[in-house]
């Protein structure tokens, strides 16, 4: 996974309330057995015309400059609904590296972390204020390692990430070599539990 | 402390906690499918990893294929290659798999309890949002991403912090006609689809209590509509005797010890919950969603919300948003929304009982002549089974479609699609736009209720049938 580093966008803004995985990357693009490429179909049913298949003129990632958006903005539960990572993967393939939101479906949420991108939840009246800055076409700067959002000479916006998924975007981490090096601890846990519950195994 | 059921499978499957509390979480079985999975092979392959424990895993393709003919090829090619795939995946990596001609095959939720693969207090994984469905057998069970799949492969556990306790108690008795899926829907409609986030929901309760294991599949699989990734019930009497026999239960000796474990499995007299809602079971009423998301949904007997009562704004929004493309208006009464297509089937309800409950409806009657529809067992067996007890006549008479097992309509990966604008009544888990096919229009609902609608050709109340 790359490292996570300070993302400088206008925002682009989604003022759409549970927005769900199906939306964001419909069923027909999951036969995919890759995980790129998805970024043209990401939103395709909001974002391309039905018959025509052209790009629908006032979706705002059709929109100039927010095309080239690294920063999205979404209302509540953003992501619900299936677990497919095929929607962090089109985000993350569209150029999508932050997502702030008043609220996050659970399993989206983690499946973000897991591709580099860094969700960010915060109260309604902040996501507002940032929206400001996306209608304005103003560039916003995301900086993980200090938990702080700056725009402009306004007072910048602090949010709050789990340290150990914070260190993760920002060194890149793999999970499975990190959970690997525990090994001696999954290889006694099994030992016990065979002795506990032997037909688990 | 007293300990919820949750707490106690959780805290039995930690395998290290780190000092910021991340917990690593041993998992037991792992079910995988053709459409979250390449990737995560793919994964393995690139760093050189092997699965870690092939034995607690079972693979099964059933998002994407087809519901027809199972003796020609998959026509779709890129079906066919995801299906190819996940074959050769499991090939390599010495995985059991259930393949398409095999009678075992099914919707993985339908298959795990099915085999026995599912057991009380285990620690159970899937790439599918549905897997809390195996929460009804006293399972932590869980849904995961691609990469967590990947993770389980390699390592047999999972990163995980833990969740807070809801519980939902239902109390009392349902009156008649009102089934399993109603209970659900009612409580998605209470808690709405973000109300569950970050809660494991432990459903108990007399009703609870009383209903079948296929029931209580029913129940716990719609968790995450409700926004939850987690719902479980306390295994009891029936859990044991629905698992006694089963291909991949423990036998004998093993079976007997495993009864002595599972009967320790109950959330504490005094366990704390963080949250709590209760339900009076002669309060529910067969139910039916009306727009994009499982909380609009409403009793039978009730009309569209007008958009004076919706206060919220966001809601609001959603809602208007949500009518226009259910072509819908407010006040509408639920009863007058006429339907071109019905679905029977899906993770939710696409189990034997499911579809005796939908026969029963169906017996002797034609569907009306506007609607046409398919009717798709969860698995090879369920099939099998049906047709044993005739259900697959009583259908085909009624005027709809028996097909082979798989996920179908529920999601229209395979060709089994709702056509721009048409309107089904579907006995599935998701209404959100476009879920059925490119503008389909969904209605969740009972395999009764179905059943009723598609013979009055419109949403109606099963009641009237009874
Ligand atoms: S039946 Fe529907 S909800 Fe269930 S696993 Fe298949 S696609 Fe998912």
């Amino acid at each position: 996974m790359d490292k996570f580093q300070n993302i400088k966008s206008i925002p682009a803004y989604l003022p759409i309330v549970n927005v769900d995985t199906d939306m964001i990357i419909p069923k027909q693009f999951l036969k995919t057995i890759k995980r790129t490429g998805l970024g043209v179909s990401l939103f395709f049913e909001m974002r391309y015309d039905k018959q025509t298949h052209k790009p629908i003129k006032d979706f705002v990632l059709n929109v100039d400059p927010y095309t080239s958006s690294k920063i999205l903005i979404g209302e509540n539960n953003f992501g619900c609904g299936s677990s497919r990572e095929h929607a962090p993967w089109a985000l993350l393939d569209f150029g999508i590296k932050v997502i702030i939101a008043p609220s996050f479906a659970d399993i989206f949420y983690n499946n973000c972390f897991k591709n580099g991108i860094l969700p960010i939840v915060l109260p309604e009246e902040k996501i507002k204020e940032l929206s400001k800055f996306s209608l304005e076409k103003k560039e916003i700067e995301v900086n993980l390692e200090e938990q702080k959002i700056t725009k402009g000479d306004n007072q910048p916006i602090e949010f709050e990430v789990e340290p150990f998924r914070k260190e993760c975007l920002i060194n890149g981490y793999d999970d499975i070599a990190l959970t690997l090096k525990k090994q001696t601890h999954i290889d006694s846990f099994i030992e016990k539990q065979k002795s506990k519950t032997p037909w688990h195994f | 402390m007293p300990q919820t059921l949750y707490d106690k499978i959780f805290e039995s499957h930690l395998v290290h906690k780190q000092d910021d509390g991340t917990c690593l979480i041993y998992i037991d079985r792992h079910l995988v499918h053709e459409v979250t999975s390449p990737q995560a092979f793919e994964g393995l392959r690139m760093n050189n990893r092997k699965v870690f424990s092939p034995e607690s895993t079972l693979a099964v393709a059933d998002h994407n294929v087809p519901t027809t003919d199972r003796s020609k090829p998959i026509e779709n090619i890129d079906s066919k290659l995801q299906y190819e795939t996940l074959e050769k995946n499991c090939k390599d990596f010495g995985l059991n798999f259930f393949a398409l001609n095999d009678i075992r095959q099914g919707i993985v939720h339908v298959i795990g309890p099915e085999q026995g693969f599912t057991q009380p207090g285990m620690t159970i994984v899937c790439g599918d949002s549905h897997t809390a469905t195996h929460g009804a057998f006293g399972a932590l069970a869980a849904g995961i991403g691609t990469s967590e799949v990947e993770h389980v492969l390699a390592t047999q556990t999972l990163l995980q912090s833990k969740l807070k306790n809801m519980k939902i108690e239902v109390n009392g008795k349902l009156s008649t006609g009102v089934t399993a899926k109603d209970i659900i829907l009612t409580v998605i409609g209470i808690l709405g689809t973000a109300g569950g986030g970050g809660y494991a929901l432990e459903f108990s309760g007399e009703v609870i209590k009383n209903l079948t294991m296929e029931e209580r599949m029913t129940v716990c699989n719609m968790a995450i509509e409700a926004g939850s990734r987690v719902g479980i019930i306390e295994p009891d009497e029936k859990t044991f005797e629905f698992l006694k026999g089963k291909p991949m239960a423990p036998k004998g000796e093993q079976w007997d010890k495993a009864m002595e474990h599972w009967a320790t499995l109950k959330s504490d007299p005094d366990a704390k919950y963080d949250k709590t809602i209760t339900l009076k079971g002669e309060e529910i009423i067969p139910s039916v969603t009306w727009g994009t998301s499982p909380e609009d949904v409403l009793p039978i007997n009730a009309s569209i919300p007008s958009l004076d009562e919706i206060h919220d704004k966001d809601k609001k929004q959603a809602v208007i948003r949500s009518l226009e493309y259910m072509g819908l208006n407010p006040k509408d009464k639920l009863e007058d929304i006429s339907i071109d297509k019905v679905f029977i089937g899906s993770c939710t309800n696409g189990r034997i009982e499911d579809l005796r409950a939908a026969a029963s409806i169906l017996k002797g009657n034609k569907v009306s002549k506007n609607v046409t529809g398919y009717v798709v067992p969860g698995s090879g067996l369920v099939k099998k089974q049906a047709e044993e007890e005739g259900l697959d006549k009583i259908f085909i008479d009624a005027g709809l479609e028996w097909r082979e097992a798989g996920c179908s309509m529920c999601l229209g990966m395979n060709p089994d699609q709702l056509k721009p604008k048409e309107r089904c009544a579907s006995t599935s888990n998701r209404n959100f736009e476009g879920r059925q096919g490119m503008d389909g229009r969904t209605h969740l609902m009972s395999p009764a209720m179905a059943a009723a609608a598609a013979i009055e050709g419109k949403l109606t109340d099963v009641r009237k049938f009874l």
